[in-house]
């Protein structure tokens, strides 16, 4: 497969940059919201209109209602949504969540997926307990109780956690904290009792929440895949959110670094435009030449995640740590080439950078990547 | 599909009937490298050998039509071929410049008889060319260059001096620019082929901090090149004064090549080489230096993704005409840290530069010659400003 976007793809694409550019734009929402301090940190409407263009259900398969598109196609929405910081549950909900329902029952499916296809519904996925991000580690635990469970324990950074209609849960239901096995996941619907959400708002104006779970009660069918068995289905939907998030992150790098150049075709000091000056010139020149790596890097993810291909996690990897560095690069050289007024609140470079460093941290940042690509190398 | 799963099958069969096995073991130095030419000699008879067999089937240069000693391959089948070939090791029956850099200038630029006769001497190995771009006083502005070539009606009068001319001294021709206009600056350039057995031709070479020395300063005093070695032969490529045009899609094509976008070694990772090769010798990677790697192949694949990518645009015309400066920028300063890498990796050991262990220095010697990789053909800043101006259409100069 070349590794450019084949002609449906591109016309995805025209299609995704138009409306982004004109629905997600920074001023009707990312600035609309957070100005009005809201506590979801993004638009239900313009989720709704994700709905009517067919992006919330992309993922889903065909015989489940949705467009049973792959991983190209969410990155291409994915890259749109970076480039103008569009909030969106469109991350957590129309890919990570989506993946794991995928491996869900009937039942499952058919409560859940209509709702998001529709653009009514609102999934969050609860995997890490610290800071950092670590899924070998679960130490949330699912004990058996009659026909179900109960669960217990805590996760944190839970994005959209008090938005969500379903939070995707790793649970523990056998072994010891760092065991691969004995991890189940379930869909843990909203107004489940004995959950509690302790909202914050994070640096880019997106809201997580730190979750409890005291002794929720839950069905035997809102296991998601086998119990014991969640591991697998848990690495599926880290592997797809991953490539999401590279995606995600080009488009931050590529906004970042479009305004810049701009801005330095604008800008006169010295009586001179301040891109003629070789000093920024060649800055920007490197950073364009690793943001292009960056972007082929995560197309070559997402195709071979299409492709089923089994170094699909290795380039995964790859991606997420390279769109990290490259992001943080973009960003960073955007504020200082921008002078003072980068500082300011009014002038949207600071919001990119912002989003950069959410983004660098969800689902593991650069350098949990190059480890793993290490352990996947085998050194 | 099914063709090429055909031609594979009749590539490795191919293969396996004529690249002998002295042939698929890695390149160890500098003589096991076949450049041909006038006064080539082989090493053995397997060189020799392997020579043959890939002439007579027109693979030391798949790409090019058959009647001008190529294969006449399409893509796919030029990388089934590579591949075929990366899997039992096979040395290139061939290295030349004119490969890599006259023959696609020719391909584009050159008469019919130019192609006939250039093309195929080049494709059999018989004639070395080496390139006459730099002069001491023009590197990276190259079109100040001040060789000058007098017309003398069926012939030029050339004098002046080129330097870094890699392989001068074994060389058989030479693709030379010279000035035969000097009011007009882009438009006075005329790219020459002349022997450089000429009368007044000489060579001095210069010692690299490798201590090898492939490099030359060239002197012309007086040499007489004359405008035409037969029908529809001219001793010039494309047009008299036009030569600049040819330069740069050269130039273009040496960016792409440095640059390693088609699959060389400086794509790869490394890390899990270097953990086997520091445990063969009983040493220790330390957790820092584990980091570095894995830094390291995270750009390296990242490239070699792009690398892909920019060939798969290179195939469509969709690539950007200048992204090869990028390619060669990124490329070639990747290619530098990951033989700082292999350096650190190899601790004292690979200190050492008259040693059976290192094979006289192999370690040093390569990471030695890749600081050049940012400088040849085009130094980095020099892709950078070509980025800035070309694709990111900043101001100025
Ligand atoms: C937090 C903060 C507090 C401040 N406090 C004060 C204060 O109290 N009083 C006051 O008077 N000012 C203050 N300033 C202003 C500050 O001094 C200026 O922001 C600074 O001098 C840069 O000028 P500029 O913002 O116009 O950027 P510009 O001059 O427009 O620069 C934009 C970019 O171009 C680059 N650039 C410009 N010229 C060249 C060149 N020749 N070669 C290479 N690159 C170039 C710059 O480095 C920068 O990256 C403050 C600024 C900030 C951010
Ligand atoms: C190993 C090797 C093999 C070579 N082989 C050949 C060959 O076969 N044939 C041939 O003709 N030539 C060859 N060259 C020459 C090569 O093309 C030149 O060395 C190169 O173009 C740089 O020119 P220079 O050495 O004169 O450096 P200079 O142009 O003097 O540059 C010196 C420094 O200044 C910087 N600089 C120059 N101009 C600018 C600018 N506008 N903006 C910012 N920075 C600038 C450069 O980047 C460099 O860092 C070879 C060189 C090497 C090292």
């Amino acid at each position: 497969m070349p590794l450019y976007h084949n002609e449906d793809q591109a016309m995805l694409a025209d299609t995704a940059a138009g409306f982004m550019a004109e629905e997600g734009n920074i001023a009707k929402q990312l600035r609309h919201w957070r100005d009005r301090n809201c506590k979801d940190g993004f638009g239900h409407a313009l989720w709704k209109q994700m709905a009517e263009m067919g992006f919330t259900g992309m993922l889903v398969e065909e015989a489940d209602g949705g467009l049973g598109m792959g991983h190209v196609e969410a990155g291409i929405v994915l890259e749109e949504i970076g480039r103008n910081l569009t909030p969106s549950p469109f991350l957590t909900s129309s890919v990570l969540a989506a993946t794991a329902l995928k491996h869900g029952s009937a039942d499952l499916k058919g409560r859940y997926l209509p709702g998001l296809i529709a653009g009514d519904s609102v999934f969050a996925v609860a995997i890490d307990e610290t800071a950092k991000h670590r899924p070998s580690r679960i130490t949330t635990r699912a004990e058996k109780s009659g026909n179900g469970f109960k669960l217990s324990g805590a996760k944190s950074f839970v994005i959209h956690g008090s938005s969500a209609d379903m939070l995707v849960v790793a649970a523990r239901t056998s072994g010891a904290d760092d065991d691969a096995d004995g991890i189940t996941l379930f869909a843990v619907p909203k107004d489940a009792a004995g959950m509690s959400h302790d909202a914050v708002r994070l640096v880019d104006s997106s809201m997580a929440t730190h979750t409890r779970f005291d002794g929720v009660e839950l069905d035997g069918d809102a296991v998601i895949g086998e119990i014991d068995g969640g591991r697998a289905v848990l690495d599926a939907m880290l592997l797809a959110g991953r490539v999401g998030a590279a995606a995600e992150g080009v488009g931050v790098a590529r906004g970042a670094m479009d305004m810049t150049v701009d801005y330095l075709k604008q800008r006169k000091q010295f009586g001179r435009l301040i891109g003629e000056f070789q000093a920024l010139q060649h800055r920007a020149s490197h950073l364009y030449s690793e943001v292009e790596i960056a972007r082929a890097a995560t197309i070559k993810a997402q195709q071979l995640l299409d492709g089923g291909s089994a170094h699909a996690e290795l380039m995964a990897s790859v991606a997420k740590a390279k769109v990290a560095k490259t992001a943080r690069l973009a960003v960073q050289e955007g504020v200082q080439m921008h002078g003072g007024i980068g500082m300011t609140d009014e002038y949207d470079i600071g919001l990119y950078m912002k989003r950069e460093r959410a983004l660098a941290e969800f689902l593991g940042d650069a350098n949990f990547h190059a480890n793993r690509v290490a352990e996947l190398s085998g050194y | 599909m099914a063709d090429l799963e055909q031609f594979r099958d009749e590539t490795r069969s191919w293969l396996e009937a004529n690249c002998p096995p002295e042939m698929r073991e890695p390149v160890r130095g500098e003589d096991d490298i076949y450049w041909g030419g006038r006064r080539a000699t082989f090493k053995n008879d397997a060189q020799k050998a392997w020579l043959e067999a890939c002439v007579a089937k027109g693979y030391t240069v798949p790409m090019w039509p058959k009647e001008y000693g190529g294969a006449g391959l399409s893509a796919p089948e030029a990388k089934v071929l590579r591949e075929e070939m990366g899997k039992i090791g096979a040395r290139p029956p061939l290295s030349s410049f004119g490969i890599w850099m006259l023959g696609p200038a020719l391909l584009h630029f050159g008469t019919e008889g130019q192609k006939q006769r250039f093309l195929n001497e080049i494709a059999r190995g018989e004639i070395r060319w080496c390139q006459g771009y730099s002069e001491p006083g023009s590197g990276s502005d190259l079109v100040s260059l001040q060789t000058f070539g007098e017309d003398k009606g069926d012939h030029w009068v050339v004098n002046g001096q080129k330097i870094w001319t890699s392989y001068a001294d074994h060389a058989d021709w030479i693709f030379c620019l010279v000035r035969t206009d000097k009011e007009n600056k882009y438009g006075g350039i005329t790219f020459m082929l002349f022997d450089m057995a000429s009368e007044g031709v000489t060579t001095k070479p210069i010692k690299l901090i490798s201590g090898s020395s492939p490099f030359c300063e060239t002197f012309f005093d007086n040499v007489a090149v004359p405008k035409s070695y037969g029908d529809d032969v001219p001793a010039y490529v494309g047009t008299i004064n036009r030569g600049w045009d040819v330069a740069k899609y050269l130039l273009g094509h040496e960016r792409e090549m440095i640059s390693g976008a088609d699959g060389g070694e400086r794509q790869a990772a490394i890390g899990a080489a270097m953990k086997r090769h520091a445990s063969k010798t009983g040493d220790e990677i330390d957790p820092v230096l584990r980091a570095e790697l894995a830094q390291f192949d995270v750009d390296a694949l990242a490239y070699a993704a792009m690398g892909e990518k920019f060939l798969d645009e290179i195939k469509v015309g969709k690539a950007h005409p200048a992204q090869p400066n990028m390619m060669k920028y990124a490329g070639t300063e990747l290619n530098k840290r990951r033989h700082e890498l292999v350096m650190a990796v190899g601790g004292s050991r690979s200190l050492e530069w008259e040693s059976e262990a290192t094979e006289s220095g192999k370690p040093a010697k390569n990471w030695l010659r890749t600081k050049a990789n940012s400088i040849e053909g085009g130094t980095s800043e020099v892709m950078l400003n070509v980025i800035a101006k070309r694709i990111l259409d900043l101001p100025g100069a």
